[in-house]
């Protein structure tokens, strides 16, 4: 061991010659960049599944029971539904530039960014808990209490039940969200970001994009199944 | 330096580019198409999902190791929903001459306007 030390310098002096962010198990900084990268991606492939499991229950149900969907999906407030669209929409294109400016190395800018997506995703949420809040006053929550005009009561309760999980299942994401990025806020006001290591901006990116994608299938899926009239 | 940078104006367009989109299925969706407002509507948003992944999730400039993942994760979703919903949308189809409608869509989804009643139907043949 003493011979490796006197030939190699020792631990303590290797590090003076990589980047401080670079882990040992890496060669470079891109080839561990591209290995979380990878990673994340191995994580939204289950997350597409996961929510794919229910996005086949709303298929199979919505074949179906046509009617019934057409009409549950009208009880949905469409301009509610724009509206958030357009704000997650923006809180993407937010979160893009918070990863930009992490990518040019202006943290004052990323911390910013950041906040706004976070601010965008908070409208998005106060805006769901009145539409859920609706819903209540509405008698539209499945279970003992559900009340729903007509004929197709029952598979309208199915309409209902898989909104509350799909539309539930993607504000759990946005909450989880907003953890990951105070911590990464917090990080980039502490300035441990550079141009050459900014991958847990990336990342967290990645995640907030894959939610708005989520967002985007719920919305037409959701809110849009008939308003133009043709099933009922 | 490490990964591709964007220029600001990229992102500003798949914005606008998603806004437009968001017009558009609002907009379609009052328009009676019959069976076509289903696929339209998905269609936009598959195309409003790939400007995301593309630009914002930097898909487009990203290694083939994790466009190869990118594509995985939807051929996965691609199984699940197409061979499940080839399925379903088959079985009450006739798949010989006077054979009969198996039980699923046919049978279930009797109340769709201009559609027969199921019994009615079976009564043809």
């Amino acid at each position: 061991m003493g011979d490796a030390v006197a030939v190699h310098g020792g631990h303590g002096d290797a590090h003076a010659h990589h980047h401080p962010d670079l882990q040992h198990h890496f060669d470079t900084l891109e080839q561990q960049h591209e290995a979380a990268t990878l990673g994340m991606w191995l994580f939204l492939i289950t997350e597409v599944l996961f929510f794919g499991g229910l996005f086949l229950a709303y298929m199979l149900y919505r074949v179906w029971y046509p009617v019934a969907w057409a009409e549950a999906s009208r009880e949905l407030d469409i301009v509610l539904g724009a509206f958030n669209t357009a704000v997650l929409i923006g809180s993407s294109l937010t979160m893009a530039l918070a990863v930009r400016a992490a990518q040019t190395g202006k943290q004052r800018a990323t911390v910013v960014w950041i906040l706004l997506t976070m601010t965008l995703g908070f409208v998005f949420l106060i805006v769901k808990y009145f539409e859920y809040k609706e819903k209540f006053e509405h008698h539209h929550v499945p279970g003992p209490n559900f009340v729903f005009e007509g004929p197709e009561a029952g598979p309208a309760q199915i309409y209902f039940s898989l909104y509350f999980l799909m539309t539930g299942l993607h504000a759990t994401h946005m909450i989880i969200g907003f953890f990951i990025m105070a911590v990464i806020a917090w990080m980039a006001h502490k300035k441990r970001f550079t141009p050459e290591w900014y991958t847990p901006v990336e990342i967290t990116g990645l995640y907030w994009h894959f939610v708005d994608i989520v967002w985007i299938f719920l919305f037409p899926l959701l809110y849009l199944v008939d308003r133009a009239g043709h099933f009922a | 330096m490490v990964g591709h940078i964007s220029p600001k104006s990229t992102y500003y367009a798949v914005f606008a580019a998603l806004m437009v989109g968001t017009a558009i299925t609002v907009a379609v969706a009052f328009v009676n198409l019959g069976s076509f407002n289903f696929p339209v509507a998905i269609g936009i948003a598959i195309t409003k999902a790939t400007l995301v992944v593309l630009f914002f999730m930097h898909a487009k400039y990203s290694s083939k190791v994790i466009k190869l993942f990118v594509g995985t994760a939807f051929f996965f979703l691609a199984i699940l929903l197409g061979m499940t919903m080839t399925d379903v949308l088959s079985r009450g189809l006739k798949t010989y001459p006077g054979g009969a409608g198996g039980s699923g869509y046919g049978e279930r989804a009797p109340r769709v306007p201009g559609a027969a009643p199921a019994a009615s139907r079976e009564g043809q043949h």
